[in-house]
Formats: structure tokens, sequence, C-alpha cells
């Protein structure tokens, strides 16, 4: 029977049902479990807030053995490390996802884009390794510095990490350029170049801005690699030449502290706390990324 | 194919802007053109009518070498812009297209704002002054019948216009490069009458400088426009006089056909 009373159930209705219903439990629990996380890093790291004062926490020294948990040149030394590696990943991200979309011949491509996505499996412990032992040492002789294990260091090694993220999306966003803008920019007479800078990279602004945020929140989270050639020195990084110097980062200091620390302690709530300031500076640069491309689908302008 | 004598055709003896010499075109191993031998008179408005698939758009992208980046095509015959072969190795294809405009049959406003999309080919083209760009914006607005709508929305996003002025900004724009010869890719197809009307009306005044070359995206609009009217199908030209007289005395039966709403 192909036709039936309109309030029939039929078997299909009821497993579209079932299936809708599946997924919207698994949407949720996903949701769900980023809430605990943050619930659970709250319990563990909110008492740091409150027990220390804040004079302390926002200090600049971090000596958790003598009750210092200043935390500023931990914030300052993650942000210059990972400011610097974008700096230095964007350019030559934007350059190479340029060159695999516009430039290199088919083949090329096949070849090129397969290759790019291998290089963001290279687990960080090997990344940092081949820091400690080649770029360290590269950087030590070649700006004659005290020591290779420096902020510019990590930035070298997080911009790395970060390139195939930015190449591999900020192509896609290349990639989803119409074909009728580049039409209309050769019918205006811009050459190939032209076309490329002034039609279809602006046109994908904002894919490219996605890109980089999404490049800058895997640097921010990095640990391993930077932790290994950063050189590790809490100290604040204020003049100008820090950037050749050792800093710390938030994350490489959790990692480093937790398996000493006991369970429980300020010093074990300290390293919480960090990880609550992380979290939040991880979703306020989300958050920033996300809001020129919300604005723009409002409009219902460009992607 | 039956030849036009003086009598019948007053663009005879006109000079032609653009000379098409025996064109053969393929896609693949496809051919989409058949030995086309077209010329077509200056400051005038010729229109290429026929059914879909019958090669119009394709000669169109081929008078300012739009196709030079498909890959796997083929070309044969001559196309001459003023008497010079816009084939030739010498030549400066962006020079070309800035001497030979197209606007599509889908408004395509590149991101920016409206005064940034007309002064766009300026702009590329080297010209900085502002007193002359501020010129050249009021004087392409004004000739795509868009100025009087736009003048307080020019620092506003493209694609906040409607479809039928992201038409007109599109027109704006080729003309913006003063080409000498304007194509039309069925420009009308996205609007309302009205923006229609407003663009033939233009279309009149702009034929006085420029040769235009125009895929009509209607017959009706053909008859109303064709100074010239060439009818293609399957790729082949089958016939080509005067706009009066091709929609009134059409000599081949296809056209005929055509023309009446037999096929197509």
């Amino acid at each position: 029977m192909l036709k039936g009373d309109l309030t029939t159930r039929t078997k299909t209705y009821q497993s579209e049902a079932v299936i809708e219903s599946l997924i919207r439990v698994l949407g949720f629990s996903t949701i769900g479990f980023v809430v605990l996380i943050f619930l659970f890093l709250l319990r563990q790291g909110m008492p740091f807030f409150f027990q220390v004062p804040w004079a302390n926490f926002l200090g600049t020294r971090w000596y958790p053995t003598f009750g210092l948990f200043g935390t500023l040149p931990l914030i300052l030394g993650s942000i210059l490390v990972t400011l610097t590696a974008i700096v230095i990943a964007l350019p030559l991200g934007l350059a190479t996802a340029v060159f695999v979309r516009e430039v290199a011949p088919n083949w090329a491509r096949e070849v090129l884009k397969p290759l790019i996505e291998v290089l963001a499996g290279i687990p960080s412990v090997v990344l940092g390794f081949f820091g400690m032992n080649i770029v360290a040492p590269l950087v030590r002789t070649t700006l004659d510095v005290p020591t290779g294990l420096t902020a510019f260091t990590g930035a070298i090694i997080l911009a790395y990490m970060a390139l195939p993220t930015i190449v591999s999306v900020a192509e896609d966003a290349l990639d989803a350029v119409p074909k009728s803008y580049r039409d209309a920019g050769l019918a205006l007479g811009a050459t190939k170049w032209q076309v490329i800078w002034r039609v279809v990279v602006p046109a994908a602004r904002s894919g490219i801005v996605v890109a980089v945020m999404l490049g800058l929140g895997r640097a921010i989270g990095e640990t391993m690699a930077v932790m290994m050639v950063t050189g590790n020195a809490a100290r604040m990084p204020l003049t100008l030449d820090s950037l050749f110097r050792p800093v710390r980062t938030m994350t490489a200091t959790i990692a480093a502290e937790m398996g000493e620390v006991a369970q429980g302690s300020v010093h074990f709530q300290a390293l919480f706390g960090i990880g609550i300031i992380l979290f939040v500076l991880t979703f306020l640069i989300n958050l920033a990324a996300a809001r020129p491309i919300f604005q723009k689908r409002r409009r219902g302008g460009l992607r | 194919m039956v030849m036009n004598t003086p009598e019948d055709d007053p663009f005879i003896d006109r000079p032609a802007k653009v000379q098409i010499e025996n064109v053969s075109y393929w896609y693949g191993d496809q051919l989409r053109l058949r030995n086309i031998s077209l010329d077509i008179p200056a400051n005038a408005i010729t229109t290429l009518i026929g059914p879909t698939g019958g090669g119009k758009s394709t000669l169109l992208r081929l008078i300012n070498r739009l196709n030079d980046l498909l890959e796997d095509t083929r070309m044969v015959g001559r196309i001459l812009l003023d008497g010079q072969d816009i084939y030739a190795p010498e030549v400066n294809v962006s020079e070309l297209r800035r001497r030979v405009g197209i606007v599509f049959a889908l408004p395509l406003p590149l991101p920016g704002t409206v005064r940034e999309n007309v002064l766009y080919g300026p702009k590329l083209a080297g010209v900085r002054d502002p007193t002359r760009l501020e010129e050249i914006l009021v004087r392409s607005l004004k000739q795509a019948a868009l100025w009087d709508e736009v003048k307080d929305r020019l620092d506003e996003p493209s694609n906040a216009l409607s479809g039928g002025q992201q038409q007109r900004l599109c027109i704006a724009r080729s003309l913006a490069m003063e080409p000498e010869v304007l194509l039309l890719d069925e420009p009308t197809s996205g609007l309302d009458p009205i923006s229609t009307g407003k663009v033939e009306e233009s279309l009149f005044a702009l034929k006085k400088h420029y040769t235009i070359i125009m895929v009509p995206h209607s017959i009706q609009q053909a008859a109303r426009v064709a100074d010239y009217a060439a009818f293609f199908l399957g790729g082949e030209l089958v016939e080509h006089q005067p706009g009066r007289n091709i929609f009134t005395a059409p000599r081949d039966k296809r056209t005929e056909d055509y023309i009446t709403g037999r096929f197509g």
C-alpha cells in the first residue's frame, strides 16, 4: 500500500525518529563533555584565585616553593611565543596555500596536498627533539646568544607545527572562491597575479582568518615541543631582546610541575588556575575568530 | 549560407570593428564552433541569437580571450580587432581585455564597496589621480543608469545592492575601462522588466561610443535592441543580417522556425 491514512506512522517514520534522537543525544553529549571538563577545571583551580592574594598571582615572579605564584611571566611567555610563531607562519602558510591552489600544476597539487596534511601528524616530541638538536644550536651560533633555547626557537618550531593547519584551511578557502570572481578580475584586464592578490585572496579573507585562528589555537596549546626548546626560565619578557632569551609558557609549566606537586596543595591548585587562564585565552581567541565570520554571514555577504 | 548584398545590408560598407575569420573551436574533442566568419560593425549593437548550446557565449568569450585559461581546448581561424589578430603571440592579453570588456549573465560584484568595484579596473591599469578616478566613477555609474540609485551609497558593500543594481554595477565596472568593444552575455537575464528597460536604454546611448556585441536573453529583447543579428545553431552561423531584416524576413528556414518559436 503506497498511500495510508494521514495519521499512520509508518516504519520509516519511526526509524527516522530513532535516528534523529540518537544524533541529538550524541551532539549534546559533546557539548556536555566540554562543560564537564570546564567544571572540573574550575573546581580544581578556582580555590587558587581565592587563597592567593591578587598581588601575588598577578605578580612577576613564579617561585612556587617560596609561595610566589606570579602567573604574568607565564602568560606573557605564551603570548610572545605564540604571536611570533604566527608572524612567521602566516606569510609562509598563505604563500604555500596560494602556490598549491593557484600556481602548481595539477599533478604537483595532488602530491603536495596529502604531504602537507601528513606534516600535521608528526608527534610534537619529535619536532621538539629536532628543535633542540638542530634549530637551537643554529639560533645560538647565528644570533650569537648565550643559549639557543629561546622564545624565538620555540616560535620557529610552533610555526612549523601550525603550518599544515594554516595551509590546508587557507587552501580550502581559496578553492571555495567562485571561478566567476577570477573571470571578473581577468575580464577587467588583471594579470594572473593581480587576480590572485586583489580578487581571490581578499575574497577568501574570512577563511584565511579562520586558518590563522586555528593555527593560533594549535600553537598556544602546544606543550611538549615548546617545553623542550624554550629554556623554561620564568622571566618577564619585557625587554626587546626577550625574544632571544629563554621564556616559559603556561603549558610547559603545567606539564613540568604537575608530576611533582602534592595533590590539593596551593601549588596544585595554582597549576589548575593556569589551566583556567589558558582555557579563557583560547576561548577568547576563538571568539575573536568567529566574530567577523558571523557578522559577514548575517549581512548575507561573502562566505 | 546566403550572402548579404549592399541593398539589404547598410552595414556591409561600414568598417568592421571585430572580424571573425573561419573560426572553429573545440572543447576536448567536441566541436563547439564550426567555421564561423562574421564582421561586426562599429558603433552598433550586434546580437547573437539562437538556442542554448549554439556557441554564442563561447564566441563571446573568445573575443576577449577569456577561454585562454581553459585546458584541453583548441581554436583555428583568426579574430581581428581593428585589423589586428588578437591571438597573435605578441598581444598583451591584459591590454586586450581592457579594450574589450565583458559583462556576464550573473552579476558578479567583487568583494568590496560600490566605489571599489567600479574603480577596480582603472586602478589596476595604474590610474592614481583622485579627481580622475572620481570622474570615472561618476561617468561609469551614469552610463550604466545606476548613479541616481547609488550616489549616496558609494561606500556600502556591493553585495548590499539589489540583483538588478548589482548587474548594472558590473556594467559600470566594465565601462570604467572605456572599452572599445563591450561584450554582454545575457546581461539582463536576472533582472526585472524595469531594470531591463533601464539597461536597454543605456545600451542605446552607449552604442554611439562603443561597439556592443550581446547575447540577448530573449528574442523579444533581440528585436528591441539589435542593429545587427546573427543566428547560431549547433555551433554554426546560419545567417546574419541587419536586425530589422532577420526578424521580419529571415532567409533560412531554421532561422524562421526559431524566431517564430517552433523550436529552441
